[in-house]
């Protein structure tokens, strides 16, 4: 690990502030992503602003119905909520679906949304990455990418958001509320937040350098089966193989949302329409344009089984 | 797709070509003007509450919570499996919570009550959980116990105070101790020697729930 200074930060427009002013500098919070990242050098930031004891850690109702959750809150804490529990089922069990008891306890909501990906040649420095080293060229795409992306790829990459939770919260249409360092305050709509890799899959979300996520909101419950369901190589602590969340009126209708398949959350509304016509036409609409390796072409049926499955469980 | 960023590769391949591949790696993500020079390690003094002794240490900033208590503070209870969160040899209790110590940096937890095995219990004076894993074999090397008996602990108050999980069916009723519930929540504890079933049968014993 690269040595670095720190500092503690006293309220969100300090720590934009500080961010801005130290080049080099990022933040920490829950740390888990980025301490392991920092430990391969991967990540290798000269100074650290810890936000981890901001006041922003509580969940709180808004005026018109919904949901602000601060950025600081725990992903145990999120899930166990019992308000998010009874009105947005979908949201706690993406996050008990992922990581371990001891992950949870310390990752945050905002640093949930800013994961990096597993992809194994991020994560190799050995091995040329352009999300590592832009214009080094990409190893999955003739490596090993049996769990990687098969929708908004590019040649440069085929990285997948590794989050649960933001798949979940992109079925719920929700918000990601950020300052500036000059204080000014934006509010991202979550599709527009997480970027598709393109030429610079460095680049991996809308937020100006030194932004900072202060919240994340959710509009009033849609009533519904919320299901979030996980496929995976094992049955606890490991990483989508594709994930449905869905929110399916009991009178028709619905939304659904995707993990394990892009580099963000994947949602194609246009194809909510077919729900009525089952799963194989709502997983063709879904799955319009995808472009799968011989290794990861399976996740093209298996999106349709997972479907079908959703399917099933919200009439049960 | 749109290249909307033109700036960021520009001389890349020409860092590449000069430097050594590890050290070019150090700036990914960040252009030129931003990469940060390498600089000295920081040092700093700090108050960690373990066990509930106030421990005063001097630590590089880089100190990882477990390096600060096996290597500073001589706890070597708690161990260094993977280093990168994925074991969970290395849980202890921060608030009576449990985390990875391996992915937390000590500075960051100054004023938190820390406990590690040795607070939960000691060879004259075992906890229950320690007591139970003995009587169970919940073990064979020994290696990822106090990791598993810290996460044991934590797992039956976490039911305990109705904290649902993956298998929990009914997100609006209490959970229960049941062998599930127990897998599923202590899935972030590794055991080499596979002694999975003996520490499912030791909590469930400490749960009171065990047939």
């Amino acid at each position: 690990m690269r040595a670095f200074t720190y500092e503690k930060a006293d309220s969100p427009a300090e720590a934009a502030k500080a961010a801005m002013a130290t080049p080099g500098a990022r933040y920490i919070a829950g740390g888990t992503n980025l301490l392991d990242l920092m430990k391969l050098e991967i990540e290798t930031p000269g100074h650290l602003i810890d936000i981890s004891r901001l006041d922003l850690d509580e969940i709180k109702e808004t005026d018109d119905g919904g949901l602000r959750i601060g950025a600081m809150v725990r992903n145990a804490d999120l899930a166990n909520d019992t308000r998010v529990r009874r009105d947005y089922a979908v949201l706690s069990r993406a996050l008990l679906s992922g990581a371990s008891g001891q992950l949870r306890n310390k990752a945050t909501t905002g640093g949930n949304l800013l994961q990096r990906t597993r992809c194994p040649y991020f994560y190799d420095p050995t091995k040329p990455c352009n999300k590592r080293e832009p214009g080094a060229g990409c190893s999955a795409l003739e490596g090993f990418n049996r769990n990687l992306a098969i929708l908004g790829v590019s040649d440069q990459c085929i990285a997948t958001h590794p989050s649960d939770m933001a798949v979940a919260m992109r079925v719920l249409d929700a918000t990601v509320e950020t300052v500036h360092a000059d204080g000014r305050r934006r509010a991202i709509p979550i599709a527009d937040f997480h970027r598709l890799p393109g030429a610079t899959p460095h680049i991996e979300t809308t937020l100006a350098p030194g932004e900072l996520i202060t919240a994340v909101t959710l509009p009033k419950p849609v009533a519904g089966a919320h299901i979030y369901r996980k496929v995976r190589d094992r049955a606890s602590y490991a990483f989508a193989l594709t994930s449905v969340a869905a929110v399916l009126p009991p009178g028709g209708g619905g939304r659904l949302a995707f993990g394990g398949l892009a580099h963000k959350p994947w949602r194609v509304e246009a194809a909510e329409t077919e729900i009525p016509r089952g799963a194989r036409a709502t997983a063709g609409a879904v799955l319009a344009g995808a472009r799968t390796t011989p290794q990861n072409a399976f996740k093209l049926r298996l999106v349709e089984q997972t479907l079908a499955a959703v399917f099933d469980q919200a009439k049960a | 797709m749109s290249v909307d960023d033109g700036a960021l590769p520009l001389s890349r391949r020409g860092v590449l070509a000069a430097t050594a591949a590890t050290a070019a790696m150090s700036s990914s993500r960040l252009s030129a003007e931003e990469a940060s020079p390498a600089q000295p390690p920081q040092v700093r003094k700090i108050v960690l509450r373990l066990n509930g002794r106030a421990v005063p240490l001097e630590l590089d900033t880089r100190t990882t919570l477990l390096d600060a208590l096996r290597e500073h503070a001589h706890l070597t209870g708690a161990k260094k499996g993977c280093d990168h969160g994925q074991c969970g040899a290395c849980t202890v209790l921060v608030d009576g919570r449990r985390i990875n110590s391996c992915l937390a940096l000590a500075v960051m937890h100054e004023g938190d009550d820390i406990t590690t095995i040795e607070g939960l219990g000691q060879p004259d004076k075992l906890h229950p959980m320690q007591a139970a894993f003995i009587t169970h074999d919940g073990y064979q090397c020994g290696y990822c116990t106090p990791g598993q008996i810290c996460s044991a602990v934590a797992v039956l108050a976490e039911i305990k105070a109705g904290a649902p999980s993956h298998v929990t069916e009914d997100l609006s009723a209490a959970p229960k101790v049941t062998p599930d519930e127990l897998r599923e929540r202590m899935s972030g504890n590794i055991c080499r020697c596979g002694a999975y079933s003996n520490i499912v049968d030791a909590i469930s014993d400490v749960a009171g729930t065990r047939s």
